[in-house]
């Protein structure tokens, strides 16, 4: 600041205005930059560096033990041959594509009902949420002991309606089916998102609906649902690249096996087995890469979709 | 009069949704705590038994007994009371060179933040993990809190969008009374986003707390486990002693459950404040 001032006495010749805002300008710049630089390190060391060499990785044999050597696409063409790699997307895509549009219906549907002035408001809101902030491992074994087929709670319950327990994650075919139950269990996250969507609508609306004799169900259809449809998008989005990185539910699950018969071998599972297991770095960071992508195509895909769906308010 | 009527119905079936659902997302809970407290014997009766014939309170010391609860809770909390500080340090810091700072570089900065924001963590978990190995911290607890110290991307977001919301005078009073810019960042705005600090403190907490892929990547020694990874291990050896799992799973969780209604109002604030909600 002193500096500044003599710089700008010193240099009297020259309009005093401009020489100031230049000299505020650069100091401006020297302190953001200043009050970044841990961030820019950050992307630096956490993010620009790593990527460039996941990318390099790729296409070598590297694991920690040895250096490796440049493969070019051969981890690629392996991957194309692993059959394990191939059940671990089919796994992944399938919980994807049941998981997220089921969250979605079921949150939105328990948001709405929460939303209306009802007795015990607090208490229901409370009790929808709380389970989302059990921590996964803790879900896991709160799950395997519900879903325990000999002895759980949940086979004990449809016993007594006349249903015969399935044996749950004790079998391929239900083990999938039994994860997203339990990815249910914590809507509760997504529910906050949708009350404060609801929140943000216009009384306005609903009075106007009312005044031209719309009963609830065309509110709901022609008000709410559509002015909910952002909000709902961004869950979708968060949602399925969430989904995809399904981890530590059935790793926990299974102690990493991905059993029975491979049901619960996730992608991001089978990253990690070849990379801290086999230490095949190189095979693993070719995996990170083929999953971005399809994380990737999966948003654009969302994001063409929106102009069909996703209303936004202000426009049009 | 028929209009009360229907309105009676309505709040009925309402309810009644409310507590048919809201069974599936409470009875894991009660079962969890009614499990915790139960004498061997009860475990595996059929019908399942609610409510113990005596509440075995010791089921807690003696889970605790189980695992070295108090070595993985130190550490625990290690990781998260540093990882917290270190966004604490760094996010505002950054948030506000972002949000509050005229220069050239705080709009591709921003880009640049929120392209991060999507990139999966498994795209650089591997080459992040080889360098910690080159540093020799693999085993270490400093790869789980040492990038808090340099941002992330989400917390600034969150910050800077609250300090876009604070009045411009602030701290153009500040300038023209010549208060360095640091100055003015910490006595003035600081104290404004408190609540929002409070926020990015509790996500890093819980997220710190409850974080199981990270441990499980760069601890290997047993007397560095955290919390998760103890409980994860408890499953593999003691997987048929409910009681003692639930138990420690109580402990575990209850925690994060009072730390959460403890700041909730000011979460809130924190949420509403910088227009994410």
């Amino acid at each position: 600041m002193a500096a500044n001032k003599k710089l700008a006495t010193s240099f009297s010749a020259y309009p005093q205005a401009k020489r100031r805002t230049s000299g505020y300008k650069r100091k401006m710049s020297l302190y953001g930059f200043l009050f970044a630089l841990p961030w820019i390190l950050g992307i630096l060391m956490f993010s620009a560096y790593p990527l460039a060499m996941s990318i390099y990785y790729s296409f070598t044999s590297y694991s920690v033990l040895d250096p490796g050597q440049w493969v070019g696409t051969g981890n690629y063409k392996e991957l194309m041959s692993d059959r394990t790699f191939w059940t671990s997307i089919y796994n992944t895509l399938y919980y994807t594509f049941i998981s997220v549009p089921l969250n979605i219906v079921v949150g939105v549907g328990l948001a709405l009902l929460l939303n209306t002035r009802i007795r015990g408001q607090g208490i229901y809101r409370t009790l929808f949420f709380m389970p989302s902030l059990v921590p996964a491992v803790a879900t896991t074994i709160i799950w395997l002991w519900l879903l325990n087929p000999q002895f759980g709670l949940v086979n004990y319950w449809l016993e007594q309606i006349g249903i015969p327990g399935p044996p749950w994650l004790g079998d391929e075919h239900w083990s999938k089916p039994s994860l997203i139950l339990m990815s249910l269990w914590g809507v509760g996250q997504a529910i906050v998102i949708y009350l404060a969507g609801l929140q943000d609508i216009p009384q306005d609306y609903y009075d106007a609906a009312e005044v031209d004799g719309a009963n609830t169900l065309r509110k709901l259809r022609y008000i709410t649902l559509p002015l909910m449809t952002p909000v709902i998008f961004f869950n979708l989005i968060m949602g399925t690249i969430g989904a995809m990185q399904n981890f530590v539910l059935p790793y926990t699950l299974t102690n990493g096996t991905g059993s029975p018969a491979n049901s619960l071998m996730f992608y991001v599972m089978y990253l990690y087995q070849n990379a801290f297991t086999y230490l095949k770095m190189g095979y693993a960071s070719a995996m990170a890469w083929i999953l971005f992508l399809i994380v990737l195509v999966l948003t654009v895909l969302i994001f063409v979709t929106q102009n069909r769906w996703v209303h936004y308010q202000g426009k049009d | 009069m028929k209009n009360r009527t229907l309105q009676r119905i309505k709040n009925l079936a309402t309810h009644l949704c409310l507590i048919v659902f809201g069974l599936f997302f409470l009875s894991p809970f009660l079962w969890l705590i009614s499990t915790s407290l139960k004498p061997d014997e009860e475990l595996f009766l059929w019908p399942p038994k609610w409510i113990p014939s005596t509440l075995m309170w010791s089921n807690y010391p003696e889970a605790i007994d189980y695992f070295p609860f108090f070595t993985y809770l130190r550490n625990t909390l290690t990781i998260t009371g540093l990882a917290a500080l270190g966004v604490l340090l760094s996010c505002p810091l950054v948030a506000y060179s972002l949000a509050r700072i005229p220069w050239r570089g705080s709009k591709p900065l921003f880009g640049l933040t929120l392209i991060l924001m999507m990139l999966p963590y498994q795209v650089t978990m591997i080459p992040i993990f080889i360098v910690f190995k080159q540093l020799g911290m693999v085993g270490t607890n400093v790869p789980l809190w040492l990038p808090a110290f340099f941002g992330a991307p989400f917390f600034i977001f969150l910050l800077r969008q609250f300090f876009m919301g604070l009045p411009k005078e602030l701290e153009d009073a500040g300038r023209i009374d010549g208060a360095s810019e640091f100055r003015i960042y910490s006595r003035i705005m600081l104290p404004l986003c408190k609540p929002a600090l409070l926020t990015v403190a509790l996500f890093q907490i819980i997220g710190s707390w409850t974080d199981y892929q990270g441990p499980l990547i760069y601890l290997s020694d047993e007397a560095q486990y955290t919390l998760m990874l103890g409980l994860s291990s408890f499953k593999t050896q003691h997987g048929a002693e409910w009681q003692m799992m639930m138990a420690s799973n109580v402990m575990i969780t209850l925690p994060i459950i009072i730390l959460y209604f403890g700041v909730q109002k000011a979460f809130i604030r924190g949420i509403t404040f910088s227009g994410i909600k």
